[in-house]
């Protein structure tokens, strides 16, 4: 068997295991070791690979949903989209959702994922009411803010290294509609796009394109898309057949001559500096899903994407500053997204802290890793962080220095001994 | 309210297709040996689509039984979805004939007995339709699964001429033929992804064939081409080859 991630880089052997029950979960837990737990394979690098793969992914039962108080009780292999269809049509929506609808709520819990409401809503924990974790000795335990809350700090956002969630209670939200209004802003540079997020603080959702290839005083132009959820009745969300790529396409395609097209034509689509729309939650949301396997534009070699987050007072001087780096090595992203987060939690491996958060896609090719290394000075220079669900190649060094509590969660690891049972590649490249 | 029977209801196809009509507003009676193990999957379905979900114990092999499970009905359904499949095991099959017995029983006799007794009651009420998964393996006879393929080829030439008498009384007869699907049955098999279904891919194509009124169906739908190589090939070069 041979899992990739959603990088299609690295590519590695590994054995897949599978459970019916808590009884057989419990004994491929008794008799392996190397062990990591895998949802839908949707981060980006090597945090759900190792030698033995427990796919939770066939897990995917709905319990129940208190349709008075909004809490739903699902299996932990259950995708979000499954989630969408089923609770759109009755005025329900997450709380929290990522830029895919393709993941599961174990990895959601896991990554301890965030959205374009980070500012005003945090990080997917915050929807968590409670959830059950098998652990190393086999023994389940549930865990909530109230109830081994050590571990319910180290399972959100702690990559599957404390054991194997099983299911969980998760708070949606009421909406009254499946549209929202998206204003789009054309900024000129860095200092007007910080000075938009700024200015939409109290939006519920707002995120920025950023075209990663300008240079001199258009560094940091972007298109700012901010929305709110409408309040017209209609709900009747069906979500939409897609598109898919069944090839990867050839390495070339992707170089800084078609990026460098791919921006101009997308920042210059826009004409005016602002503009109103009505989209839908597809689109809106999850404008990637419409095209399924779209990793594999990035050729055969797989790509990954470069995520990190600024503290917010040394956000404006660092972006200028990778963004200059990455602008002169002329090595582009087509996708680059920019956001202002909101106040960091106290999980001890969550990514998000308050300020701005880059993330880029790169594929891998000669030179990039050389480049990604001088990025990670920068961000280690401005107490930044990198995001381990994007992650696949960075240092013990840079991601210790990103993460304060690690030494809290090696602790907890051995404790429990985690860290005999449940590892990653990336758990051992960066020491966890 | 109405109701789709699926009867061998706890293969992965089965609760593939049977989500996907729930999710599309049917009440389903799902019909499988020691129905009760099904109790948290119909509680997920219920959960999910607000839909009605009865189990029902049906034994294929207890051909007896059959006309006393489909009179317990109460509601009578608006169409049958049979995902019965036995694979069983090729080499035990051809030396120990109680293995053979069970392969054809299970894939053909059994839902013979089941389908004749249903088709009898749409045809008079000239309403219904009627889904049988058969499979690409029954299109063609291999070494490695003969016996199953061969039930499986009466079962598709059985709904062949089921669509043929019940055109008449407006009952559709959808014959699904998948190919390698990612299921408990092939858990161990090594299967090329690019002609391995998802069954979640496959209930969508059945739901879609069977509203639009399709005739037969193979999913994925390379399987069409592939099959019509592989029927293609004549008799004295298959014999001698290993596929």
């Amino acid at each position: 068997m041979s899992f990739i991630s959603w990088g299609r880089y690295p590519i590695t052997k590994n054995i897949e295991f599978k459970f019916e029950n808590d009884e057989s979960l419990k004994s491929i837990i008794s008799e392996q070791d190397a062990l990591i737990a895998r949802g839908n394979g949707r981060s980006y690098g090597d945090s759900a690979l190792s030698q033995n793969i427990i796919n939770a992914k066939p897990h995917d039962y709905f319990i129940s949903f208190n349709e008075e108080l909004g809490v739903l009780h699902v299996q932990s292999g259950v995708l979000l989209c499954d989630i969408l269809n089923s609770l759109v049509p009755r005025g329900w929506f997450l709380k929290v959702t990522p830029g895919t609808k393709l993941i599961t709520i174990g990895g959601a819990i896991a990554s301890d994922v965030h959205g374009k409401n980070h500012h005003v809503a945090g990080s997917f924990s915050k929807s968590v009411e409670s959830f059950r974790l098998m652990l190393p000795n086999s023994n389940i335990v549930e865990c909530s803010q109230l109830e081994n809350t050590d571990l319910f700090k180290a399972t959100c956002g702690g990559m599957g290294l404390t054991g194997v969630i099983l299911d969980a209670k998760i708070q949606l939200k009421r909406i009254n509609s499946q549209y929202i209004d998206q204003t789009t802003i054309k900024t000129k540079n860095l200092k007007e796009t910080f000075d938009t997020f700024e200015k939409y603080k109290s939006s519920e959702y707002s995120v920025a394109w950023i075209d990663c290839l300008a240079k001199g005083n258009e560094i940091g132009r972007s298109l700012v898309m901010v929305g709110e959820f409408r309040n017209d009745g209609k709900l009747g969300y069906k979500s939409k057949n897609k598109i898919t790529i069944p090839f990867n396409f050839p390495t070339l395609s992707l170089n800084k001559w078609t990026v460098k097209a791919f921006n101009w034509l997308y920042y210059g689509k826009v004409k005016c500096s602002l503009s109103r729309q009505r989209v839908g939650i597809d689109s809106f949301f999850y404008p990637l899903d419409a095209i399924g396997d779209w990793n594999r534009i990035y050729g055969k070699k797989g790509f990954t994407q470069y995520q990190f987050i600024l503290p917010m007072a040394a956000s404006y001087d660092g972006l200028l500053e990778i963004l200059e780096t990455i602008s002169k090595s002329g090595k582009g992203s087509f996708l680059a997204v920019l956001k202002l987060y909101g106040k960091a939690n106290n999980n001890y491996l969550s990514f998000p802290m308050e300020g701005y958060s880059l993330a880029l896609d790169f594929k891998i090719e000669k030179g990039l890793f050389n480049l990604l290394d001088e990025l990670d000075q920068i961000v280690v220079k401005y107490k930044g962080r990198i995001y381990l669900a994007k992650d696949v190649r960075v240092s013990k060094e840079v991601f210790e220095k990103g993460y304060p509590d690690i030494d809290k969660f090696r602790e907890l690891r051995k404790t429990y001994r985690m860290n005999e049972k449940f590892n990653s590649l990336q758990s051992k490249r960066v020491g966890i | 309210m109405s109701y789709v029977l699926i009867i061998g209801a706890k293969s992965d196809i089965a609760k593939a297709v049977a989500r996907k009509y729930a999710e599309n507003g049917y009440n389903l009676y799902l019909a499988a040996r020691n129905s009760r193990e099904l109790d948290e999957f119909a509680n997920d379905v219920t959960v999910r689509s607000q839909k009605t979900v009865k189990l029902i114990d049906l034994d294929i092999l207890d051909f007896d039984s059959h006309q006393t499970f489909y009179n317990q009905l109460e509601e009578k359904p608006l169409g049958v979805i049979s995902a019965i499949g036995y694979l069983g095991e090729q080499e035990n099959a051809q030396t120990n004939f109680n293995e053979a017995k069970q392969i054809i029983d299970t894939n053909y006799t059994g839902i013979v007995s089941v389908f004749n007794i249903i088709a009898n009651d749409f045809e008079k009420r000239k309403s219904g339709f009627i889904v049988g998964i058969s499979s690409v393996a029954g299109d063609r006879g291999r070494k490695s699964n003969y016996l199953y393929g061969s039930a499986k080829a009466a079962f598709s030439a059985y709904l062949s001429g089921l669509r043929n008498r019940l055109y008449e009384a407006q009952v559709h007869v959808l014959t699904v033929k998948p190919g390698f699907v990612a299921t408990k049955m092939t858990a161990d098999m090594d299967l090329p992804e690019k002609l391995t279904a998802q069954p979640d891919e496959v209930a969508d194509d059945i739901y879609n064939a069977q509203q639009k009124g399709k005739n037969i169906l193979y999913t994925k739908w390379l399987w069409r081409w592939v099959m019509l190589v592989i029927k293609g090939i004549p008799e004295w070069k298959f014999k001698g080859m290993s596929i």
